[in-house]
Formats: C-alpha cells, structure tokens, sequence
C-alpha cells in the first residue's frame, strides 16, 4: 500500500519530529469525537493559524502516531481525506506536504471574514432597534429575491 | 483485507460450564484490535483456543490460515506469533539478562534495537533475578520479550495490568509503533480509555458469546445516546426499531443507546410527539455498561 511505503521511508530519514509536539496535541479518545476527525481539524487549524505553511511537511505516519500515541491508520486515514480535500499532497516516498494551491485555506479565511462582517451587520441592525427575527426575514426576503433576479 | 485470526463457531467447555459459545470473529492484517468482555466472559479461554494451549470443544478457527486445532499447524503458529500472558510468567532463577538471552536465541528475526532501547526505558536491572522483580518490573519484562521477537502478529492479555500510567504511556506508544510497523496486534483490557485510544477495531464479548464487532471509528460516528420527553407517558414497546437495543421508560421520558440508524430513529421518537428529543454522543466504557448489563 502507498501509504505504508510512505510511512517506512519516513521513519528512517525524520527521526524527530518537532511539529508533533508543538503543534499537534493528543486527542481526547472519550470525547466521542472520533480521533481522525479531532487530528484532521489540528492539521487544519494549524494551518489557519500558520503554525505550518504552504509547501511545509507534515510528520511521517509512525512519528505523528508515536508522538499523539493513536493508531497509525487514524493518521493514514486522515491525510488520505485530507489529500482529497485538497489541503495536503502526497508526494510519493516523499511525505505530505500542506498543498500550495491554498484551494481550502483561501475558502476558509473567507468564510472567517464573511462571518465577521455578518456579525457587525447584525450589530448593527440591532442597536437600530430590529429584533433577530425582523432581521432573519431581511435575510431570508433578501436571498430569496435573489434567487428570483437569476 | 486478510484476515489474520478467524474463528467460526468456537466453543469451550469446562464440564458444565460453557466459557465460550460459538465465537465467530476476525481479526485484520495491520489492525490494532481490542479484546474486551468482563472477567471471565471467556476471553483468555479464546485466547488459549487460539495459541493451541487449550483444544476447542466444537468450532475451529485459525491464524495466518493455520488450523489452532492441527498440532502440527499450531506449531506454525507459534512461530509467528508473540503472545504475552495475562500472568506474565517468567523462569524465575534466571536474570534479565539471561531470559532475555535464552529468549532471543529462538527467535531469528529477534530486533535488538528495540530490546535495547525498552532495557533502557523501561529501566530494568539486567542483572536482577527475575524472582527479586517487582510486579511492575515482570510485566514490562514479560512485554519487552514479546515485542522484540519480530513477529508478525502480537497477542497481549492485559498488557498494562499493574503498570503506573508512564509505563502505561510507554507500552502503548510500543503498540502504535509497532502496528505503523505493519504488526497486527490483538489485545485484551480492562482500560477502555487506552483502548479508546490505540484501536481501530474492537470486538467485545459477554458470557462467551460477541456482542459488538465493529470499527473505532463507526462506534464514535453511529453509536448515540438519545433522551426525549414525551408529551404523554409511552411503552418500551413503542420504540422497538432496528437500531434501538434496551430502552429505559420512566412514565413521559425515554432513554437508549442506538448503534445505527440514528436519522430514522429521531424522526420516529418525533412522531410519537416528543417535546424534546437530545441526541449525545456516546463512550466505549458506557458501550460496554450498556452491552454487560443488556443480559441482567
């Protein structure tokens, strides 16, 4: 299996891995989160944050394993999603890598800003004296409209 | 994926008394699979079935497809398989380092850098009788054994019985890495949260019999606790549906644990006019509460 290739070669040329301990944190297994979507929203995160960057490398499968102490499949399992999202690249005997195209990133930050802007708007509206709900059938009116202007 | 344990029908009987009831369970190549059941829900009897210690009463099974019931095939097993023992019993005379000598000998893929880096960590004294070790010090001794052997599937009885939780921490980081490593590893515990954390499989079992199979994941993505309030009291009998295992009604609320099925469920719960209806997630250790007790 690739991923298992991937791994091997890893383990042998990073013997440390100082991503794992600083930006990676150990899941919580009872939360009832499972471990792989607790770990993908880390790599995520840290990417928002810019603890790891475009064209950086991610920890080999074993020592991301090693370090947060769960199933070296979880790890798999999460950058193969995470290569399908198109945050992280595989790059075969190489390792993954955080993806230069930002395709995910970019959508995220926008989103960030879109919310913030929602949220002053709304502040807005409200210290004009309009109530959640009068402000909620603005929206909707608004959007709707707009779907009828197409 | 291979399978690299199966058993089907697996029985054992003590005289009168039926310690495993038809088992049928797999285990997969690669996976990091949990054993869990109460005490004597016959988990070391499967266990021994297994490594050909103690011979089936019907059923059969096999490793890396060996028949455990063939003498002649168990031996085969034996050489693939490390298996340490829930008593973790040792040759007493012999030293550290002797055992670990006379154990090595037998085993040509024996990995000596691992050996020497547990020796290290674990901090055993090399020279020590064996019968001068602490609890703590035979277990971990008892595991360095089976983890350096190089074999290809690794069976635990409650690896971490008796350690303090930094040689708890240790064991487990061994496991993961030797499962990233390609070893299958199949282990019984009675520590859910560890169990929680290193596999991706669990098989449980009560009173003989497998009363839950499925991956890590799909407990922690299928498996909810839901509550609801009703506006008029309801019967357990309402909230028979697939998905559902044993309701608990008290005059207008409900509470079960559902393994599957959750979306149809709610919208079931909301027809029989449920003011409110909490859908939670849901722990291994409350899992296994609920599956134990299911039976009394």
């Amino acid at each position: 299996m690739r991923f298992l290739n991937l791994n091997i070669r890893l383990a042998s040329t990073v013997p440390l891995c100082y991503l794992c301990s600083t930006v990676f944190r150990k899941p919580n297994p009872s939360s009832g989160v499972p471990i792989y979507v607790q770990i993908n929203q880390q790599i995520r995160h840290a990417i928002e944050t810019g603890a790891i960057s475009a064209g950086d490398q991610l920890p080999g499968i074993r020592s991301l394993a090693e370090t947060l102490i769960i199933n070296p499949n979880t790890v798999i399992k999460v950058y193969r999603e995470l290569e399908q999202e198109g945050v992280l690249e595989i790059r075969h005997g190489l390792g993954a890598f955080v993806t230069s195209r930002r395709r995910s990133l970019s959508k995220a930050e926008e989103m960030r800003d879109a919310q913030q802007l929602v949220h002053e708007f709304v502040d807005t509206l409200k210290i004009q004296g309009l109530a959640e709900g009068e402000i909620r059938r603005l929206f909707e009116a608004e959007l709707a409209g707009e779907v009828q202007r197409r | 994926m291979t399978a690299v344990i199966e058993t089907i029908e697996l029985k054992k009987n003590y005289g009168n008394h039926e310690a495993v009831r038809g088992l049928n369970l797999s285990v997969h190549a690669g996976s990091v699979c949990a054993f869990l059941g109460q005490n004597g829900a016959g988990k070391s009897s499967t266990i021994k079935m297994l490594l050909g210690m103690i011979h089936p009463t019907s059923g059969n099974g096999s490793i890396f497809g060996h028949r455990i019931d063939k003498e002649r095939e168990s031996l085969l097993i034996r050489q693939k398989v490390a298996f340490v023992a829930e008593d973790k019993r040792l040759y007493d005379y012999m030293s550290v380092s002797q055992i670990i000598h006379f154990t090595r000998s037998f085993f040509p893929r024996w990995d000596h850098a691992l050996e020497t880096s547990l020796l290290e960590r674990f901090e055993l004294p090399s020279e020590r009788k064996i019968r001068q070790l602490s609890k703590g010090m035979r277990t971990k001794l008892a595991l360095l054994l089976g983890f350096a052997r190089g074999c290809e599937l690794l069976i635990l009885d409650e690896p971490t019985e008796g350690l303090d939780p930094v040689a708890i921490e240790d064991v487990l980081q061994i496991v993961v890495s030797l499962a990233a490593r390609g070893t299958t590893i199949f282990f019984s515990s009675h520590q859910i949260a560890e169990v929680e954390q290193v596999a991706d499989h669990v098989l449980m079992i009560d009173r003989g019999k497998l009363v839950l199979d499925a991956s890590m994941d799909r407990i922690k993505e299928q498996y909810r606790q839901i509550q609801a309030v009703f506006t008029d009291p309801i019967e357990e009998r309402d909230l028979r549906l697939p998905g559902i295992g044993r309701v608990h009604v008290e005059g207008r609320t409900a509470s079960f644990v559902a393994s599957h099925n959750v979306d149809s469920i709610v919208e079931h719960v909301r027809m029989l006019h449920a003011g409110s209806i909490d859908v939670l997630p849901i722990s291994l250790k409350e899992i296994f509460l609920e599956k134990v007790k299911a039976r009394s």
